[in-house]
């Protein structure tokens, strides 16, 4: 039996030791599974792994490059960089931020609008990038941080680089401003494979040569290569590439010039245009109001915002590009220059103004300014005097399409291109586009209004200065240019921006004269500007307008008190100096500034004063543009010196 | 001359080759929990510490003749069975598991104890039943085993209990168990793995061993370890980076590297080379313990310090096998290398049985 077996200590021993080589082998067995895998891992996927492990280890992060400071002709700082601290937290390694602000506040000051802008940025930005909280903390805040940081986990004090712009809101339309980068900045950078460049930056330009030199300023991102820890903490420094800072931008624009002209504008709204007619700088760019550019440095908040973008004076359009006017009288020496041109007119042709033009077979009066008329009139005197009529004729025999393709040559209807973004192209009409826009047919009648700039004719500032330069220069035409010169950071070389010649306008040379004398004539007795132009030591040469303002735009509130200041007609001066030897062309206008004459021929005089002769403006007094009751206003819609007859319904139709 | 006698008599139970592998083993491990402390003297002076303490006890453990240990099987078992039954009436649960027994002034792990009370406990029955051994005893042996292993899978414990029951089952197998049976219990369990897995493993268990197949589907969470770790070894190349220069070491990348993950600390510094010297020297120690338990002058000798051997050598394999990534997360340290004073105590309390096993036949036989 089985059960009552001998022992034999042998067998079983012997059985022991093979159980256990048995073990034995299976150990072995296990063990080299180690080493083969160690040997997978170690050997074979080497190359993974220890790319993993470089991952782990290093990260690259963005050095930013100092953005480049932009400069007027002479050297004055328009745009430049400060160095301040940030207070700043990184969401994801923060906790409940509700606890964390109201912790903070009790360390360093945060008031009710850093908290709203804290939150706007976090709504827009990712969870692990840090959100300032508070910008241009004072040594003291830093101090006091610094010794409570234990208590804020994902919260840190920054040193970081600000953008100033220290003429605040006279520059505001020309230098624009930055602002921190958005999803559509994101989806351009994108577009252009800007991106890796923009790592670490957190602001870029939205208007102005801010915007259109972007790529300039900014400058080329550097890396650095460092050594972090599973925290994301640096432990060093591996290797570095210098970041190179941006370009430094220098402009025609001179910032005198500029604060006299924004000065002489005193608290009217309106646009001024100045140009080198030698080179196509532009000289002075001012848009009245403007609105102070550091605001929207800090990120600005929601309630400020609306506030300067539902204002009535509309303080961020910039009208200088964007605010489009019938030209008005401005028009007319172009005009006059079209009807020489093209044969319609002859210098010495005089008609005979009654005080109004009728078509034939019609009865309607397209009436002059002059209620009882100019009597004889001829070319030159038309634009000194700035007859009605005589264009009214001028432009009907004609046409609308010679008229419109003669004016396109000056840059009407087209941008001019001037190196800044958003700039609107006006409008020259045709029959083809009124069919196309309103499905209707041109009337004769629209012809005969176009021919005083009025009806669907619209111009900017920016074309009528260019359309001017194009007289000044003798028909050569510049491209409008802000840029004068750049720095090269690396190289510290600087480059000329060369001037560029848009086009040459065959003009006849004693035609030019012709119209030159003629404006001459606007400034001197007699002329529409005479009272501006009294006593000018250099020739003056100019050319009145008036731009009728129709009704009250859709969708304003009506207010009374600003209704009838609102419903006066917009003052346009186009200007040139010397009118021998011109060095500055000017455009202005004055919205609701009544008449080009007593109102924007005296902003450019003084402008030009100074240009020329170095001369600053005494105190100008403008008329009070909210002074007058609303009764007079009504009774002052006629101009004095010249009146713009309205759209006569039944002409139009 | 009376001093080295008491040399003599105090060292007169150990083996010379197996204590100098171990003695090599520990000093490889202290040099590894440095680097993976981040050079902190203190915790290398704990560790030597520890070091001390688990010899001494190793060294006392090896003068205790296999008479007296034959003596202790039966009642630690039953203590340690009697304290099972305490935990899972009145245990404490941390985390989760009712792994503690609160005694007033300390709180004690019974599980631990039977870490050597189980093997002790079966070899000591096969040695008293060696006489008739027949299949039934097998049976009795493997309900002897069974009854804790329950206890402790049901805290949950499921690392322990599956390792004591590779310890039981050391025993089982040198004593001659059928391989029937063995075959058979083979195919049982992997039939039953499926409900098993339905049943028996609670949620954080499945997830270990599903992060161990996809560590990818959950990187930041129960993955992140091996993640790092194969990361850590894989990076370490043939050559290693260098004592003290684990990049996922130092720069904090490493999870629980002092411990449980010190073998990627070590695979990292020393790569492949270093893997293949401490895969020998592992090896080494249990080639020399197998050889000296097959040595042990009684059954329950053989058997105890055998299943004793083999357990050290499946630590060293489960461990290594868990941070290179082929098999899941379980608590278990690398022994001797692992910072800890608990496992350095069992471990080398554990060789100093084998060697008080085996070397005190020459006493018994004169």
């Amino acid at each position: 039996m089985s059960g009552l077996r001998l022992i034999n200590p042998e067998v079983e021993f012997l059985r022991y030791r093979r159980r256990m080589e048995i073990a034995g082998v299976v150990a072995a067995l296990l063990f080299l599974t180690l080493f083969a895998r160690s040997f997978w891992l170690q050997v074979i996927q080497y190359d993974h792994y220890h790319a993993l492990a470089e991952s782990n280890r290093i990260s690259l992060v963005p050095a930013p490059p100092s953005r480049g400071v932009i400069y007027d002709r002479r050297g004055e700082v328009l745009a430049q960089n400060f160095s301040a601290y940030t207070l700043e937290i990184t969401p994801a390694k923060a906790g409940k931020l509700e606890d964390i602000l109201n912790q903070l506040s009790q360390v360093v000051s945060i008031d009710t609008s850093d908290r709203k802008r804290f939150k706007r940025l976090l709504a827009e930005s990712k969870n692990f990038e840090s959100i300032p909280i508070r910008n241009r903390l004072s040594e003291e805040e830093v101090a006091r941080f610094t010794v409570n940081r234990y208590r804020f986990p994902g919260v840190e004090v920054k040193a970081r680089l600000f953008r100033q712009y220290p003429y605040g809101e006279i520059f505001s339309h020309v230098v624009g401003y930055i602002g921190r980068v958005g999803q559509r900045d994101l989806d351009r950078l994108e577009a252009d494979e800007q991106l890796a460049n923009y790592r670490g930056t957190d602001y870029i330009g939205k208007l102005g040569i801010e915007a259109s030199y972007e790529a300039w300023l900014h400058g080329r991102t550097g890396i650095e290569k460092v050594e972090t820890d599973s925290s994301g903490r640096a432990v060093r420094l591996l290797s570095r590439t210098a970041p190179v800072s941006g370009h430094n931008l220098y402009l025609h624009i001179d910032a005198k010039l500029q604060q006299v002209a924004e000065k002489v504008f005193g608290d009217y709204r309106g646009a001024l245009v100045a140009l080198d007619p030698r080179n196509g700088g532009v000289l002075a760019l001012v848009s009245k109001p403007g609105f102070d550019p550091n605001l929207f440095v800090d990120g600005i908040d929601s309630a400020t915002w609306r506030e300067l973008n539902d204002a009535y004076e509309r303080p961020l359009i910039n009208r200088a590009l964007r605010g489009v006017y019938p030209p008005g009288s401005t028009i007319k020496p172009f005009m006059g220059l079209a009807g020489m041109e093209l044969g319609v007119r002859n210098p010495g042709d005089t008609i005979s103004d009654p005080g109004y033009f009728t078509l034939s077979g019609s009865s309607h009066r397209y009436r002059d300014w002059k209620k009882d008329g100019h009597g004889m009139v001829d070319l030159k005197r038309s634009i000194t005097i700035s007859c009605d009529t005589y264009y009214y004729g001028l432009a009907h025999q004609m046409g609308i399409e010679r008229m419109a393709g003669f004016l396109a040559q000056f840059g009407f209807g087209q941008k001019s291109g001037v190196d800044l973004d958003g700039e609107l192209s006006g409008l020259l009409p045709t029959p083809e586009w009124k069919q196309r826009r309103f499905k209707q047919p041109w009337w004769p009648g629209e012809t005969v209004i176009a021919g005083i700039g009025q009806g669907y004719v619209l111009a900017t500032p920016m074309q009528l200065a260019v359309a001017t330069m194009a007289i000044a220069n003798n028909g050569v035409v510049y491209k409008p240019q802000l840029i004068r010169a750049w720095r090269d950071p690396s190289s510290g070389l600087l480059s000329n921006a060369a001037p560029q010649i848009l086009r040459h306008i065959p003009l006849k040379p004693e035609f030019l004269r012709l119209v030159k004398e003629a404006m001459v004539d606007v400034t001197l007795p007699g002329g529409t500007a005479s009272a501006a132009g009294a006593n000018a030591p250099y020739q003056f040469a100019g050319k009145t307008g008036t731009a009728q303002v129709v009704g009250i735009r859709q969708g304003e509130k009506y207010d009374a008190s600003r209704v009838s200041a609102r419903n006066r007609d917009h003052a346009l001066f186009i200007a040139f100096a010397p009118a021998d030897d011109p060095k500055i062309v000017l455009a202005v206008m004055v919205e609701n500034g009544g008449h080009g004459g007593s109102t924007a021929a005296p902003v450019a005089r003084k402008v030009i004063d100074y240009w020329l002769l170095g001369k600053l403006p005494k105190v100008y007094a403008p008329v009070e543009p909210g002074a007058a009751t609303p009764e007079e206003e009504v009774e002052d819609a006629g101009p004095a010196d010249e009146t713009v007859t309205p759209v006569v319904q039944g002409a139009a139709q | 001359m009376i001093l080295r006698a008491l040399f003599t008599r105090l060292f007169a139970h150990l083996d010379g080759p197996l204590v100098g592998l171990l003695a090599l083993l520990l000093l490889l491990g202290s040099s590894v929990v440095y680097s993976a402390s981040g050079e902190n003297p203190a915790k290398l002076a704990s560790h030597f510490l520890n070091m001390s303490v688990a010899l001494g006890a190793m060294l006392l453990v090896s003068h205790i003749p296999p008479q007296r240990l034959m003596q202790f099987a039966l009642p630690a078992y039953a203590v340690g069975l009697i304290l099972l039954l305490g935990v899972a009436l009145f245990g404490i649960v941390v985390n989760g598991s009712r792994r503690w027994l609160e005694l007033g002034v300390t709180r004690i792990q019974p599980s631990e104890l039977m870490r050597l009370a189980v093997p002790m406990m079966l070899a000591w029955y096969l040695h008293y039943k060696q006489e008739t051994l027949r299949a039934r005893d097998f049976a009795i042996a493997g309900l002897l085993l069974a009854l804790p292993v329950g206890f402790i899978a049901k805290q949950p414990d499921l690392g322990t209990s599956l390792l004591i029951t590779a310890s039981g089952f050391y025993v089982l197998f040198l004593g001659g168990l059928s391989w029937k049976v063995i075959i058979g219990a083979a195919v049982a369990a992997g039939a039953a793995l499926p409900v098993a897995w339905n049943y028996l493993l609670h949620d954080y268990q499945q997830k270990r061993v599903l992060t161990l197949i996809d560590p990818s589907s959950d990187p930041l969470g129960a993955g992140y370890h091996i993640i790092q770790s194969t990361i850590a070894v894989g990076s370490g190349g043939v050559a290693g980076k260098g004592w003290m220069s684990g990049t996922q070491t130092h720069l904090d990348f490493l999870p629980e590297r002092s411990t449980d993950f010190i073998f990627a600390v070590y695979s990292e510094e020393f790569g492949l080379i270093g893997n293949l010297f401490l895969l020998l020297l592992y090896a080494a120690i249990i080639w020399r313990g197998l050889m000296l338990a097959s040595g042990a002058p009684s059954l329950f000798g053989r058997l105890f310090a055998g299943a004793i051997v083999l357990t050290f050598a499946t630590y060293a394999f489960v461990n290594m096998g868990m941070v290179s990534g082929i098999l899941p997360v379980v608590g278990v340290p690398l022994p001797l290398v692992s910072y800890g004073g608990t496992s350095m105590v069992t471990v080398l309390v554990g060789f100093g049985i084998v060697m008080s096993l085996v070397t005190h036949k020459k006493l018994v036989k004169t």
